[in-house]
């Protein structure tokens, strides 16, 4: 037994040797957070053969966690939510946004609501929400937090916390998606993207949940990387990457995301997050 | 006539106390289930209950040679600085360092860590190392102490101290401490699991994903071979392999292991309150807010749970002890008795209070039965295996009369005991378990975390840890005034 786990140990360490030489990247898809490493190591693979460079890919449990990886330098490229990589750029100076999915330049939460709620689709935020029960998804979410209580507090004049008998955060949007299908809360924000998702897998019975207002478009999603990398893999090595994203057309590679393509970005495309997020008591 | 209401005894007198306060706590704090329609979750935990499925093979081993590694660097760390500190434990200023350091839970330090290095092993191993050279610490000294106090009239006058180590303390203590050590490793397999839960790649990594996407198979699997690990921990984990282990587990964790200096200075300035950072800031502007927004809040709730958990897990804990204990049932009731109270206690709080979570909603509640579960579960043990030391006549009265009249009343003592120690155990539990969404402690230094907030959560640390110190030397007043034994009964399982 003993001699199995050392020979074992051996085997992983040698693995995970290389990892400090590789260039690193995390990435958190916004629904089935299962089966990561199969899913991202063809992404890496993909990287690799683009950048002439090992390419390793680690899972991530949390935005805060990812944020701090990043910063330690233990991830060089990662795929953050829109406010997240607001907060990883403002906490590792030199890092800049390089591209986001194609989706992300107009991005939109859903709001749903249990069926005992009555509350039918609407084009604003109805008043019939005061006094409902309320979930968010992640508290750093771009699309299950920041942007949702934005236009609460915009369209209703006052806090989340006035406006709702009880308020909690589900940690991801398939979460958000359950609890409110099984009515431990009466309202939820979430992801539109994980919402379509689940409802073409039948994951979703509408007579249960369904959709009452969809907030207006807003960017999210994004590819931040280091400043440092031309002077760790050579002078261009950003712009190498940041070709290699753009250039990724490959169907089943994307879907791990789950995008069509990534198109351009830059740093000031995410100025409007950063404003909210500070509205709203989120960023200092 | 107050007589007949108001027990006189002082036993009574204290346990009606906890028992009426559990209760105004139990009306006055937030308290429901919210979920409409939580069955089909449950038909879905029931149905992955009894499919169990595992991940690859190689992301499993990994997960458990992480979770190892952690956990036996950081007991072996904590086991040589418990020793060094526990020579020095007469000194107030080591005590008060030890009662801080095991103040913080586990996962706390590691939120606090994973700001300094990052995810890397570091953080793992120094979340669980830091906390148990407190706990250790003062183990090994009560015991040494024990054994001294023993030793002291047989001793010549002139005697060193080092002689007198080595020669009557050292060989008496050896084996206690290798068993609390042991013990320790235990616990220190359950905090590397939970450390999961915040982003370390250890089994409660797998676990949380497999809980939020709602993957029930995937958990059990995973509480399986948890569970496999935890049951043959006296078979692989002896201390004959330990030097082996611990290399191995070096070697295994090294190469992930780094730490930048200047770290410790931006630590330093996040931790530090933000009004002190800027100019034209007051304090008072920002210090209100989180008190009154946050650290109350939280310190309430925490305080609700946790006196009503304690209370519950006595209770379960009277309820569950015949289970095991020889004086009732048959071999077979036993052990099946045996087997579901190493299950009910070796599950995380933090497991069982996700689970129930999904199924009630949002409220206390998952929270205080997650508690009372748990910890019921090991005063049932304890008291179970305690009650075996009693000698009964063979003509002794049967079934529900010999609990109430023979066995109940003579373990009453050392049920107690076992109880008022978890006191602090619970509170600190009940402030951790915020972080699944209740709004104790937990739940705010989650969100200061969240938002990068460093300055708000070391507040919120620094409060939960006064807790839990205020509640400790409660816990000691409490047995005191019953005449209980103020020293730790070892707890071994």
């Amino acid at each position: 037994m003993p001699r199995i786990l050392i020979i074992l140990a051996l085997t992983f360490s040698i693995s995970t040797f290389s990892l400090a030489q590789s260039f690193v990247f995390t990435a958190i898809p916004d629904n089935d957070e299962t089966r990561l490493i199969q899913r991202f190591s063809k992404v890496a693979d993909y990287l690799s053969e683009k950048l002439d460079v090992e390419v390793k890919y680690i899972p991530v449990k949390s935005y805060p966690a990812a944020v701090t990886a990043f910063r330690h330098k233990q991830v060089q490229l990662a795929w953050f939510g829109g406010l997240t990589g607001v907060q990883a750029r403002r906490l590792t100076p030199g890092a800049t946004a390089i591209a986001q999915g194609y989706e992300d330049k107009k991005f939109k939460s859903y709001f749903i609501a249990h069926s005992s709620a009555n509350l039918t689709k609407s084009e604003q935020l109805p008043q019939a929400l005061f006094g409902k029960t309320m979930i968010f998804g992640s508290k750093s979410s771009t699309s299950g937090r920041l942007m949702p209580e934005l236009f609460l507090r915009r369209q209703l004049q006052v806090t989340p916390d006035e406006i709702f008998s009880r308020i909690g955060f589900s940690g991801n949007h398939s979460r958000t998606i359950a609890l409110v299908q099984s009515g431990a809360y009466q309202v939820g924000a979430v992801n539109y993207q994980v919402w379509e998702q689940e409802l073409a897998e039948g994951k979703i019975d509408r007579s249960k949940v369904d959709i009452f207002w969809i907030t207006p478009e807003y960017p999210d999603y994004h590819w931040t990387v280091r400043g440092d990398l031309d002077r760790q893999w050579g002078k261009g090595f950003t712009k190498k990457l940041r070709r290699a994203l753009l250039e990724l057309k490959d169907p089943e590679l994307l879907a791990a995301f789950p995008r069509s393509s990534f198109i351009p970005a830059s740093d000031n495309d995410y100025d409007l997050l950063e404003v909210s997020a500070k509205a709203i008591g989120l960023l200092d | 006539m107050l007589d007949k209401i108001i027990p006189v005894s002082k036993t009574g007198r204290v346990l009606s106390g906890f028992g009426l306060l559990a209760l105004l706590c139990w009306i006055s704090g937030d308290i429901t289930i919210t979920t409409a329609t939580p069955g089909a979750e449950f038909q879905r935990m029931l149905a992955g209950l009894l499919h169990p499925q595992w991940p690859s093979l190689n992301e499993l081993i990994h997960a458990i040679l992480q979770t190892i590694s952690y956990a036996l660097l950081g007991v072996a760390l904590a086991a040589v600085g418990g020793f060094l500190l526990s020579l020095l434990f007469h000194l107030r200023l080591v005590r008060v360092v030890c009662a801080s350091l095991r103040a913080v839970h586990e996962l706390f330090w590691g939120l606090l860590l994973i700001q300094l290095f990052g995810l890397q092993p570091l953080t793992g191993l120094l979340a669980i190392a830091i906390p148990y050279t407190g706990i250790l610490a003062k183990i090994y000294a009560e015991i040494r102490q024990e054994a001294q106090q023993r030793h002291k009239p047989y001793l010549p006058a002139q005697c060193t101290a080092l002689s007198r180590f080595f020669y009557t303390d050292w060989p008496f203590i050896k084996t206690d401490f290798a068993h609390y050590t042991l013990y320790r490793f235990e616990c220190g397999l359950r905090s590397g699991t939970i450390l999961g839960f915040i982003g370390l790649p250890t089994l409660g990594f797998q676990l949380e994903t497999a809980f939020m996407q709602g993957h029930y198979a995937d958990v059990t699997g995973l509480l399986l071979v948890f569970y496999g690990l935890i049951a043959t921990i006296h078979w692989w984990g002896q201390f004959k392999f330990w030097s082996l282990y611990l290399t191995a587990a070096l070697y295994y964790l090294w190469p992930g292991m780094s730490f930048n200096v200047n770290d410790i200075g931006w630590l330093l300035e996040q931790i530090t309150p933000a009004p002190w950072r800027e100019i034209n800031s007051s304090f008072s502007t920002w210090f209100y807010p989180i008190v009154s927004q946050q650290l109350l809040p939280g310190l309430w709730n925490t305080l609700v749970t946790g006196q009503i958990a304690l209370v519950l897990s006595a209770l379960l804990g009277l309820v569950l002890y015949p289970l095991l204990s020889n004086h009732f049932g048959n071999p077979i009731t036993r052990w099946t008795g045996h087997l579901s109270l190493v299950i009910l206690r070796s599950t995380p709080e933090l497991i069982l209070g996700f689970a129930l979570l999904l199924l009630w909603g949002p409220s206390l509640l998952p929270a205080i039965v997650a508690l009372a579960i748990h910890n019921g579960a090991i005063i049932g043990h304890l008291t179970g295996r305690h009650s075996n030391n009693i000698q009964l006549r063979p003509d002794s009265a049967q079934g529900v009369n010999r609990y109430s009249y023979e066995i109940t009343p003579r373990i009453m003592n050392q049920f107690l005991v076992f109880t008022f120690y978890r006191w602090e155990v619970i509170m600190r539990e009940s402030a951790l378990l915020g972080i699944l969404g209740l709004h104790t402690l937990g739940f705010f230094i989650d969100s200061a975390f969240e938002s990068f907030r460093l300055d708000v959560a070391l507040i919120l640390i620094i409060a939960s840890a006064l807790l839990n110190i205020g509640v400790d030397s409660a816990g000691r007043i409490v047995r005191q005034y019953l005449h209980l034994p103020t020293h730790r009964v070892i707890e071994r399982s």
